[in-house]
């Protein structure tokens, strides 16, 4: 993750329809920084960042990271890694090898490479789990090795769809620590979708919140926490 | 948490459900086995007996690799391509050849792939002067395909499909190339599921009667379940039945042992059609490949089914619905139906309360635990002894008491109600089992038993799975040929038994008109219980 300049991501009059749903997005998350994404569940948290990592494409509109368009560009083409709730690793496969699927998606490793998963997992506290299987391990040592993946993929953005809401509240905080750390180290542009005030208060530098498939406020996150004049906020960040 | 009086009857249902079974089974086993022959100057198994063997466990093989190596590339391209048009459609298409008769399914095959069927004359046109025949090894190859390779790729695709979504968007957003989409996510998610439909498709077509009686024929291409109904029925030669019905019971046994080594695969979601969005798809040369693959699959699937219909309307409904023995074999056909299926139903029910019953007590002992395993293992002695030998055995214990078409009607009831039990089970049990474990404690708490719990709480819920099960078994009794075969005569005549002797005397019109009668009568019920299945699971949400 280590980001030469910082890649923002803009998202400009983004129209896209699914179903009977309709979704008009106009945002910036500005490079590197974390910027929370949040709202009430059903807004389009996650399709906004379906739209930036690449697996709904807009009907209109056009998203730029780091200044080149990626509107059209097939989800590996783009300069993202993701973690998601769950499931984020296969769970047939040990971890070096789901770790190695980042390096090289057919699998053709160097002992350098191998190397380079080892320090990763040392870096998330896996170091000696190469051989475990995603089975063995607890929901947060799961995520911790999805982190290892994102490390070693290095690249400049990283998108997380609610990571830790299937965590333990005293896991989440450890959770949410690391991936602070990790941030710092290497400058990424985080955007992390969640719906927990207190992961908003505790890591967003910039925060956007959601509504009825609109971006209904987009701001540094001390003026964030201290609007009371967006319907739903309020409830939201007391909650 | 039943009353004691409940436990009882439980008990006694089972025993006697099992003991009815066991025995039915059990005494046309030893007529074979004790049935005195007299000396025929030959071995017990002669080199024609061990030919025979050695076609059966040929055509079953190359059928089971030909069916799942086919299945795969299928279920794979439908996986991938879930905005294929129709998709939907093609998937429900491939329930069909499970629901149409047999000897249907064989009759549409021969339209096409026939002598003078579409594809051979096509071929002829164009100088390919060597066509493919429909007899022979070739012929059951071909049919057992389109039976059992829509059931394999269902089986496939269901489990693809139970992969998490994200495993599709980790693919993409990994950038892995089709090759490494199969080696590390698909293959892993299909290999454990190969070995049990493999043993699945074997056992069907070890076991197939229908199509080899149609297709195959003569001492080249004939399987034990043939050799027997030809020993018995134009031979009348018991003691060769007799031989060849000991090693079909071997060859199934050895199957059956074999299958229940393997994990099977879970029928329960079989393919639903709703899948999760894909990403690797949407190259062109992916969707020129899987949409050449699935349009071939469905051709292969579809034209036989074309061609009942075709050569069916042709026919003249005006003579054969005024045929008076046209008549006579719907009404045998539907009371041989409805009587098999009511039994099947009847056996089944008292097989899942007795072993709820058993499953109450508190601290059932081993005789209880041993009881209970035996019960549910009923259903794979059932497919243990095919219809075609419990046919034998009976036709040699009763021949001493009389004419055997006499017995003859029972007989097509008893052996249909056994062979669609496996089945029946399989719809009811987890029906049952869902609906006592949300209801049972409530009714208990509340006092409501008898008739009234009957009324109010079982079958409004339980209509849905019994209507399915009594259509299913009643489709499988309609279209059965097999336990007909031995017994039909001028007194029993059933309409697929119409159908094969109108073909057997080149009435091939009249066959065709009664064909398509009967494969609209039986995918009628199927369609009709299928339906029943699909509401209660959009009730579940």
């Amino acid at each position: 993750m280590t980001a030469s300049e910082p890649s923002g991501i803009r998202v400009q009059n983004v129209g896209l329809t699914l179903g009977t749903r309709k979704f008009r997005f106009d945002c910036e998350l500005p490079g590197g920084a974390i910027t929370a994404i949040t709202g009430p569940s059903g807004s389009g948290k996650s399709t906004l960042l379906n739209l930036i990592a690449g697996f709904e494409t807009p009907d209109s509109g056009k998203i730029s990271i780091g200044g080149s368009n990626v509107t059209a560009l097939h989800p590996s083409q783009r300069p993202v890694s993701l973690v998601f709730q769950d499931n984020n690793l296969f769970a047939h496969l040990d971890l070096a090898t789901n770790i190695g699927l980042g390096i090289h998606p057919a699998l053709k490793l160097t002992s350098g490479d191998r190397k380079r998963i080892s320090e990763a997992l040392e870096r998330v506290g896996l170091g000696g789990y190469e051989k475990r299987m995603p089975g063995t391990l607890s929901g947060g040592e799961r995520q911790r090795a999805a982190f290892a993946r994102a490390l070693v993929r290095q690249r400049p953005v990283l998108l997380l769809d609610e990571p830790f809401a299937a965590l333990d509240p005293g896991l989440r905080q450890s959770m949410a620590r690391l991936l602070l750390e990790l941030h710092r180290e290497t400058g990424n542009t985080v955007a992390i979708v969640t719906h927990d005030a207190g992961e908003v208060r505790q890591l967003a530098d910039h925060a956007l919140f959601i509504d009825h498939g609109e971006v209904a406020l987009q701001a540094e996150i001390e003026v964030f926490l201290m609007r009371r004049d967006v319907p739903g906020l309020t409830e939201f960040l007391d909650l | 948490m039943l009353t004691k009086a409940e436990r009882q009857r439980g008990y006694a249902g089972g025993g006697v459900v099992f003991a009815g079974i066991t025995l039915f089974i059990a005494l046309a086993v030893i007529a074979l086995l004790f049935f005195d022959s007299g000396d025929t100057g030959r071995p017990l198994f002669d080199a024609y007996v061990w030919r025979i063997l050695r076609f059966t466990l040929l055509q079953a093989g190359l059928s089971t690799l030909l069916s799942v190596a086919l299945a795969l590339p299928l279920a794979l391209a439908l996986a991938r391509q879930p905005k294929f048009p129709g998709r939907i459609w093609i998937i429900r298409l491939m329930a069909v050849p499970m629901g149409l008769p047999v000897l249907i399914g064989a009759l549409g095959l021969i339209g096409i792939w026939g002598r003078t069927g579409v594809l051979n004359s096509g071929l002829a046109m164009i100088g390919v002067s060597d066509p493919v025949s429909i007899y022979g090894l070739s012929g059951i190859l071909i049919a057992h395909v389109f039976f059992n390779l829509p059931l394999a790729c269902r089986l496939l695709l269901a489990g693809l499909e139970r992969l998490p979504p994200e495993y599709w968007r980790l693919s993409a957003s990994l950038g892995l190339p089709s090759f490494s989409v199969f080696r590390f996510v698909e293959w892993p998610a299909v290999k454990p599921l190969l070995a049990g439909i493999a043993g699945l498709v074997f056992m069907l077509c070890a076991t197939s009667f229908t199509l080899v009686l149609v297709l195959g024929g003569g001492p080249a291409a004939t399987t034990l379940e043939v050799a027997i109904y030809q020993s018995l029925r134009f031979d009348f030669d018991p003691a060769r039945a007799i031989s060849l019905s000991l090693l079909q019971i071997a060859v199934t046994a050895s199957v059956l042992a074999l299958m229940a080594l393997l994990p099977t695969p879970g029928d329960d979601n079989a393919a639903t059609g709703r899948s999760a969005r894909r990403f690797d798809g949407g190259s062109s040369a992916a969707r020129f490949w899987d949409g050449i693959f699935i349009v071939l699959a469905v051709l292969f699937l579809c034209l036989p089914l074309v061609s009942i219909l075709v050569a069916g309307v042709k026919a003249d409904f005006a003579r054969l619905l005024t045929t008076p023995v046209f008549w006579k074999a719907v009404w045998t056909s539907v009371w041989i139906a409805l009587m098999a299926a009511m039994i099947s139903l009847a056996a089944a029910i008292t097989i899942i309360n007795a072993r709820a019953a058993l499953a109450d007590s508190r601290k059932p002992g081993l005789t209880a635990r041993s009881f209970s395993a035996l019960l549910a293992s009923l259903s794979s002695l059932v497919l243990l002894v095919p219809p075609v030998v419990i046919g034998t055995g009976w036709f040699l214990l009763l021949r001493p008491y009389g004419e055997v078409s006499r017995f003859a009607p029972l007989l097509v009831v008893m052996i249909n109600a056994m062979t669609a039990l496996p089945f029946v089970m399989r719809v009811l049990s987890p029906a049952f089992a869902i609906h006592r474990q949300r209801t049972a404690r409530q009714a208990t708490n509340l006092g409501v038993f008898g008739f009234t719990r009957l009324r109010l709480i079982d079958l409004p819920v339980l209509k849905t799975p019994l209507a399915t099960a009594l259509s299913f078994a009643m489709a499988l009794s309609l279209g059965d040929l097999g336990a007909v075969a031995l017994f039909g005569s001028e007194d029993l005549v059933t309409l697929p038994w119409l159908v094969y002797s109108r073909l057997g005397s080149y009435r091939t019109a009249d066959a065709d008109g009664f064909a398509l009668i009967l494969a609209l009568l039986c995918l009628g019920l199927t369609i009709a219980g299928t339906a029943g299945q699909r509401d209660r699971k959009d009730e579940r949400g």
